[in-house]
């Protein structure tokens, strides 16, 4: 297996504000509004180089959410930011009327994505974000994996026109994909190929897949990896192509069942290639207190899960 | 243009309105034959806009975001008689396949509409977001809006209110149809809301108040609150309004906010409303 090396432990939260901050000296249409929480989403580089892009509008994230649309009618590309729960489950409704129905060119940003936000609790740990936003017709849905490719995605999103939904989190994660790598809004990254399985994995599970497959090549097990970034359009081509030669996979996120990744994936394959699936996602409850990592483990989302689901699915082929 | 010249407009958009809501069974008559005088002044007088050269973005041009949505067929009569598309369309509102949504949609490329609209409390907060846009770009150019009063319930209309007052958004004049009246009756029943003026004193907004109903009055408010822009604060007009004005037994009435009339109904309400235009 190719080596991942860990550049770093970075937050990919961080990484959404080192790719704001370059648009905001590359492309002078791109705006930012934030919710009173522009430390935690990384947005002060940008507040403090483009006061005039830069609205503040306090606790108000409906009146946030209808200001990007209205900011769009004039050329503007507005970035929305603030946590993932007050960014789609708070406003669904304005998001559904002024963003998807309208179709205009808003990037909701949302940090502070599932369990590891950790010891905030489950008022904050949204894990129905992915559901709620890939239903809405016209919205892509982006959950990238480590800082560079959040990085990369933010700035790739200036340049997609349409409504985005770009979900990162809150802790320091393996920093490990290329810095120079371009981002490309719904293909696919096939980080290791296989025979035996493939795990699609999503978001921070996708370091846990790797990690899980080094466990599982000590085992003489083969899987292959796929990183979806880009939920929604999902990349059918490449899901399918690796099935045909896997049969059988494995999906991993930090996200609920109901709605998720594994939700787009069992999709496809009920309609297009029906082969045995597990899904390591969080089943139907709230998450509560915790560490990130105790969360993952106690929830049943972390490498171990993802292990187990793999030799199950295996063992079902 | 002539008051008398605009009134002629307005009786055709009173007709135009009941003919069709009452094609298709559907829609909202009440608020929208009570907005019919305030669109028609704003659309024909006031605002600087060109049909004939419709953008989205509307850059150099006055805006106007719909909030209460459910009053689009006066929207619709107003925007095809002021030229944005053929008036022959109205006949298609409603059915299946028409760019005249129950509510405004931009899904089907209609002329004249930025955003869709229908459920409530949204509209200021857009409106907010293309005003700042017009600042970045230095154009001088004004947003306007409209909003029902039951409207002001919604919570977010509040949050928008406190961002344009606290921001010192001054390039945005906001009208509230204060007809009184809800779905489920008078707002004094459903939810009070006490001195809407002084509420949006408080909010920070200068407030300007009219007859909705007297085009002269119309005309001399919107001039004075387009003066009194550019000086660091937010507009409102509350507009006093008779829901479903101009046909006597619809006026005054919730009954008729969401209810079309029936064939006899309708053939009343016409004998009451002169056909200055020509029908379509």
């Amino acid at each position: 297996m190719k080596d991942f090396e860990i550049q770093n432990h970075k937050d990919t939260r961080s990484g959404f504000g080192a790719g704001l901050s370059e648009l905001g000296k590359t492309n002078e249409n791109v705006v930012a509004l934030c919710a009173d929480l522009t430390g935690s989403l990384k947005m002060d580089a940008f507040r403090d180089a483009h006061p005039d892009r830069f609205f503040q509008v306090g606790i108000a994230e409906a009146n946030m959410i209808g200001m990007a649309a209205g900011l769009t009618i004039g050329g503007k590309i507005p970035f929305t930011g603030t946590f993932a729960n007050f960014s789609t489950g708070r406003v669904y409704d304005q998001i559904r009327q002024s963003v998807a129905y309208s179709n205009k060119n808003v990037k909701i940003c949302a940090s502070h994505a599932g369990l590891t936000l950790g010891e905030d609790g489950a008022t904050h740990q949204i894990l129905e974000d992915i559901g709620l936003m890939k239903m809405l017709p016209n919205m892509c849905v982006i959950s990238p994996c480590d800082y560079n490719e959040t990085k990369a995605a933010t700035i790739a999103i200036a340049e997609y026109e349409g409504p985005v939904y770009l979900r990162f989190g809150r802790p320091k994660v393996p920093n490990f994909t290329d810095p120079n790598k371009k981002f490309e809004i719904g293909k696919a990254d096939v980080l290791h190929e296989g025979k035996d399985v493939t795990i699609i994995a999503t978001g921070h599970l996708v370091w846990k897949a790797i990690e899980a497959s080094e466990i599982l090549l000590a085992k003489g097990i083969n899987p292959e990896i796929i990183n979806i970034h880009t939920i929604k359009p999902l990349d059918e081509k490449a899901v399918l192509e690796s099935l045909n030669k896997t049969k059988c996979v494995v999906t991993a996120e930090e996200h609920m069942m109901n709605g998720g990744l594994g939700d787009s994936i069992a999709q496809l394959l009920i309609r297009k290639m029906p082969v045995p699936m597990e899904m390591v996602a969080v089943n139907d409850t709230f998450g509560e207190s915790g560490t990130g990592e105790e969360l993952l483990t106690k929830y049943n989302i972390n490498t171990v899960n993802i292990v187990d689901a793999v030799e199950r699915v295996i063992s079902r082929k | 243009m002539e008051v008398k010249e605009l009134e002629k407009i307005t009786s055709q958009v009173r007709r135009d309105i009941v003919r069709m809501v009452t094609a298709v069974q559907s829609g909202h008559p009440g608020g929208s034959l009570g907005c019919t005088d305030f669109l028609t002044a704003l659309y024909f007088e006031v605002m600087n806009a060109d049909p004939a050269a419709f953008t989205m973005d509307g850059k150099g041009e006055d805006l106007f975001f719909l909030s209460n949505g459910h009053i689009s067929p006066v929207l619709y009569s107003v925007l095809a008689h002021r030229g944005y598309f053929e008036v022959s369309e109205l006949a298609t509102f409603r059915k299946i396949g028409t760019r005249l949504q129950g509510h405004p949609s931009v899904s089907k490329n209609l002329p004249g509409v930025r955003i869709a609209s229908g459920s409530l409390g949204q509209g200021l907060s857009v409106a907010l977001g293309a005003a700042a846009a017009k600042k970045l770009n230095g154009d001088d150019s004004i947003v306007y809006t409209l909003h029902g009063d039951g409207e002001l319930q919604e919570g977010q209309v509040w949050e928008a209110a406190m961002y344009a007052a606290g921001k010192k958004v001054d390039n945005i004049i906001a009208t509230i149809d204060y007809n009184h009246k809800q779905i489920d009756g008078d707002i004094d029943e459903v939810l009070p809301m006490g001195d809407l003026s002084k509420k949006w004193q408080a909010f920070g907004w200068e407030v300007l108040e009219m007859d909705g109903h007297n085009i002269t009055e119309i005309l001399a408010t919107l001039a004075k609150a387009k003066s009194m822009t550019g000086n660091g604060k937010p507009i409102v007009i509350v507009m006093t309004t008779i829901m479903g004005k101009g046909v006597d037994f619809m006026m005054g009435t919730h009954k008729w906010h969401g209810s079309p009339p029936s064939n006899e109904q309708e053939a009343i309400a016409l004998s009451q409303l002169e056909e200055t235009l020509g029908d379509y």
